[in-house]
């Protein structure tokens, strides 16, 4: 193993003094520029900041922090270089295709960040006196509007902080529900194509969870559904369109069978931009879905969040909903249900499941984004993003096994398996191979139900163009795949760094800065 | 439509190509009662750029922006001066549009900031190591008390009266389904938490003892003797900071002892956005890491032997572990974090001090003036930049006689616990360096005015 560098990578220096001919002296490459870490180049002296005064004295005794505590500090020039050149290691959806099954990788349109910039909604404190802040609890409200007739269901809970939050939000509904009727049932049943989310919110929360099987189709087998159902089962937990990108036929005959069991059908609802605006959950039998506002309505992934995840619930579930949430008045205003007001208005809540009222900026941004589109733009996206999705599906299942293509279209993603690459390459190589055709990789290795599965979600972002494209390159790797190109093995080639050793992070955990 | 790109030619092209004579044959296995054919109805149609910003800027002039006068609001999330350096740099599109880095080899600009992220948290809060983020400070709360139960398997957990109620309220919220025991109770406006009492309560069965640092009504105590009788009890200690400003000017709580430190980030860089997204900070000693929910990334070497960053330890996570993972958490608040170390590497050590003395110096002549007004006392022994003022009145009426005048002047303790009388004379007052001499004026005239 090459020992780390803590002063960041250097070249030998060859005989004449200079660089030999494939590495420099910095370690950059023209635009491809190497950083250092705050801690390497900043100094605890030093501040980006300008304060109007000196710091008064202050006596807090013995609680007084009196050790150094090692922050480093850049000039505000040395800080936006810093971050700007780090930027530049990224790949994002707006540098081109990012075709992340199950992530919904779609444009973000920047109208959204102007108006969750608005000082009015930025510059707004959580407990401000409710008079002061009608138009966000409006923004709220009028959000949650939208959510619940895109959905056809009853309420909406909007306090999730993300997508698991909200499938936690979903559960609990579903335990109190449960409680309320005086019942005990303790398992929820999940297919194996689930999200990892599904199984770790239920257990969370309590629950034991047991596998439903899939039919060779890849969809929920109804028969062994139904065979399990009984007084123990609190529900189930299905992704509609699941993670095979399938719409589930027999959705609305699960919810028939869940319900006449005394059951709840909880839908995952990563996948609602394959059906947003053509079908209404809610017309399916759901009892509660969480949409994540980072994926079908466009506010930014972040490198990992924040999301926002609220709960559209059925009749059954709206009176557990969580606190504090925002109602509408008739004479117009809005007012917060909290912990005050519960008692009268929301009596059987099961209470709080965040400090404040959710992620409002996302709220700001993804009505603007919902506004834009309207009801028929809305539809349009999920006509499109299953259009390209099957576009792809259908360029490709010469090259890549695709093993559900025989059973009708897909939904908005399309899923290949690793059947039929030469002996030693995985997904894995493919997935490398396109980060040096400059794109973003699919999703790799899920659903599980797959071997070695690869999941394409184009998302209604891409043009025709775009997407001639990255199939010819996918389909240039495929066959490099299948007629074992070693150099596909250790690609990428042309990224800021080559593969990187996961398993010594694992090993041997590095997780801040020692210097 | 602005933001679709494929043509009506494109799409007819399209269908071809996949073999299906419209759109319909590709929604086949939507059962038919359950297919739409138009837009649903009830819904307006697209609307342009300059529909939108209208229709969103009227209702944002529907809010009075803390901005916009006199404003002492904190209990839990702080009004600062954020650098326009740090907005302008979170807005760069390779971070903002960037997913979680799956891909470490084309996503080292967001792994390298979450590992010098995980490193600032870890110096600030005096731990070993921090994760890349949690949702927020309550989630990481809860989420701290599930870890010490897994730590000491332990279900019962003794919850400090200084802790924010709202984080009370998650912890309850979740202990009703999970099995687990919270014991806590409500602050008292006329004396301070009974430390000593709470360090004798902790024996063999308990798991963890939770205490906010500044706690709710601004009060900062030594946690060192807590910490003892916790290691001596086999129980964690969980520290809770929602001002991480103060930390600039007070001892970290892992250099009196926590064991576990969580907290709300959004002080720093991340702004009031009326509740979310904020930040949760989560950090802990080296030796429970592998028991840590949430992502972390960790430092090693390319096949080249340059180094970089992965993702690491997540056989911990959901996406491994499924049902036995250490939480159902997936996503982090990425961007958020980005915001907080950004704004925290302009400030740098001595930044933070300066800015941390300013907001206390500040705090203390608010205190003063405040505590002119007659009736008013301040109820603080030791503050940071909170501190609780009771009022001869009903502090929630109080609070909106005041936003009549427009002055935003703080949290009403019966806001927070409607149902406890006793502190329904409570006012919370938060005073940052944002706040300035004549406000301090307005708020105390004004206050005067209102109890008059």
């Amino acid at each position: 193993m090459t020992a780390l560098n803590r002063a960041g990578w250097r070249p030998e220096m060859n005989a004449a003094g200079g660089a030999d001919d494939n590495v420099t002296f910095t370690g950059n490459r023209a635009l491809m520029l190497e950083e250092p870490l705050i801690f390497e180049i900043g100094s605890t002296d030093t501040t980006g900041v300008d304060f109007d005064e000196p710091a008064p004295a202050a006596d807090l005794g013995s609680l007084m922090r009196s050790a150094p505590i090692g922050l480093p500090g850049l000039s505000e020039s040395e800080t936006v270089r810093h971050y700007t050149r780090l930027s530049r290691q990224n790949y994002a959806i707006d540098l081109g295709l990012f075709p992340l099954g199950s992530c919904t990788m779609k444009h973000n349109p920047r109208l959204n960040e102007k108006v969750a910039r608005m000082p009015g909604f930025a510059d707004v404190h959580p407990l401000q006196p409710q008079e002061t802040v009608q138009g966000a609890l409006a923004v709220i409200n009028e959000l949650a509007v939208w959510l619940i007739k895109l959905t056809g269901m009853y309420g909406v809970a909007m306090s999730p902080k993300a997508g698991a939050h909200g499938e936690l939000c979903g559960i609990l509904c579903i335990k109190a529900a449960i409680e309320a009727r005086g019942e005990d049932r303790r398992v929820l049943l999940v297919p194996e194509s689930a999200h990892g989310t599904n199984p770790a919110t239920a257990a969370f929360a309590g629950f034991t969870v047991e596998d439903i099987p899939a039919t060779p189709e890849g969809r929920v087998d109804l028969a062994a559904l139904k065979a399990r159902l009984g007084p123990d089962v609190a529900g189930v937990m299905i992704t509609n369109p699941n993670t095979c990108g399938l719409f589930e036929r027999d959705m609305k005959a699960i919810s028939d069978a869940v319900h006449a069991a005394g059951g709840y059908v909880y839908c995952d609802g990563a996948n609602f931009n394959a059906i947003v605006g053509r079908v209404r959950p809610g017309d399916l039998g759901i009892d509660a879905m969480h949409i994540n506002l980072h994926k079908t309505f466009s506010t930014p992934h972040g490198g990992g969040g924040p999301g926002s995840g609220p709960v559209v619930l059925s009749e059954a579930l709206s009176p557990y909903g969580p606190i504090p949430y925002s109602a509408r008045y008739a004479d117009g205003s809005f007012k917060l249900v909290e912990e005050e007001s519960a008692g009268e208005e929301h009596p059987d809540t099961f209470g709080r499941m965040t400090a404040f009222h959710g992620q409002m900026g996302m709220f700001t941004r993804a009505l603007t984004y919902i506004l834009s589109h309207g009801a028929d733009g809305l539809k349009q996206v999920a006509e499109d993003a299953v259009l390209n999705a099957n576009y792809v599906l259908r360029s490709l299942e010469d090259v890549l096994d695709a093993p559900f293509a025989g059973s009708g279209p897909c939904m908005h993603e399309a899923l290949f398996s690793d059947k039929g690459l030469a002996e030693g390459f995985s997904t894995l190589d493919i997935a490398k191979g396109l980060i040096d055709e400059g794109y973003h990789p699919m999703t790799v290795y899920f659903p599980l139900v797959v071997h070695g599965a690869m999941l394409v979600e184009p998302t209604e972002t891409e043009s025709k163009a775009v997407l001639d494209q990255f199939i010819g390159a996918l389909r240039s790797i495929a066959m490099r795949a299948k007629n074992g190109d070693p150099a596909l093995k250790s690609a990428p080639h042309f990224a800021p760094r080559a593969r990187l050793d996961e398993t010594l992070a694992a090993r041997r955990p590095m997780l801040a800065w020692e210097g | 439509m602005r933001y679709l790109p494929l043509t009506p030619d494109d799409r007819a092209a399209m269908l071809a190509a996949v073999g299906a004579s419209s759109i319909d044959d590709l929604f086949a296995d939507v059962p038919a009662e359950a297919r739409l054919d138009g837009p649903i109805e009830g819904l307006p149609m697209h609307a342009s750029e300059l529909a939108v910003e209208r229709h969103m800027a009227a209702l944002a002039r529907q809010n009075r922006a803390a901005g916009d006068g006199p404003f002492f609001l904190g209990a839990g999330a702080y009004r600062h001066h954020v650098p326009a350096s740090v907005d302008h740099l979170i807005q760069r599109g390779e971070f903002l549009t960037a997913y979680t880095p799956y891909q470490p080899e084309i996503a080292q600009g967001t792994l390298q900031m979450l590992f010098e992220f995980q490193s600032q948290v870890a110096r600030l809060l005096g731990t070993d190591v921090a994760n890349a983020s949690m949702y927020d400070g309550s989630t990481a709360c809860w989420e701290a008390i599930v870890m010490a139960r897994r730590i000491t398997k332990r279900s019962k957990a003794l919850l400090s009266n200084g802790l924010h109620p709202h984080y009370r309220s998650v912890a309850r919220t979740m202990a009703k389904y999970t099995g687990d025991v919270l014991v806590d109770g409500d602050p008292s406006l006329e004396a301070g938490t009974d430390w000593a009492a709470l360090a004798d309560s902790v024996d063999k069965e308990v798991s963890c003892v939770v205490v906010q640092y500044p706690d709710i009504l601004g009060r900062i105590d030594d946690m060192t003797k807590l910490a003892e009788a916790c290691q001596a009890a086999g129980a964690l200690l969980i520290a809770v900071v929602t001002e991480p400003v103060a930390l600039g000017l007070i001892k970290s709580p892992g250099e009196m002892g926590a064991d576990i430190v969580v907290g709300e980030g959004q002080a720093i860089g991340v702004g009031l956005q009326f509740g979310g997204p904020y930040v949760g900070l989560f950090a802990c000693k080296s030796k429970y890491v592998r028991q840590m929910p949430g992502r972390l990334c960790g430092e090693t070497v390319d096949a080249n032997g340059k180094r970089g960053f992965v993702l690491t330890l997540s056989t911990r996570e959901q996406h491994i572990r499924r049902e036995k993972a250490t939480s159902n958490i997936c996503t982090n608040a990425g961007l958020c974090a980005l915001a907080f170390s950004i704004h925290m590497t302009l400030l740098g050590e001595a930044g933070l001090r300066q800015l941390a003395a300013i907001n206390h110096g500040r705090a203390q002549a608010a205190a003063a003036e405040l505590a002119k007004v007659p009736g008013v006392s301040v109820m603080n022994d030791s503050f940071f930049n909170e501190f609780t003022l009771r009022l001869p009145a009903d502090a929630r009426a109080t609070v909106h006689k005041l936003a009549e005048k427009g002055v935003l002047g703080g949290v009403s303790l019966g806001r927070l616990y409607p149902e406890n009388d006793g502190l329904a004379n409570g006012l919370v007052v938060a005073v940052t360096e944002t706040v300035t001499e004549d406000d301090i004026a307005a708020f105390a005239a004004a206050l005067k005015e209102v109890l008059a």
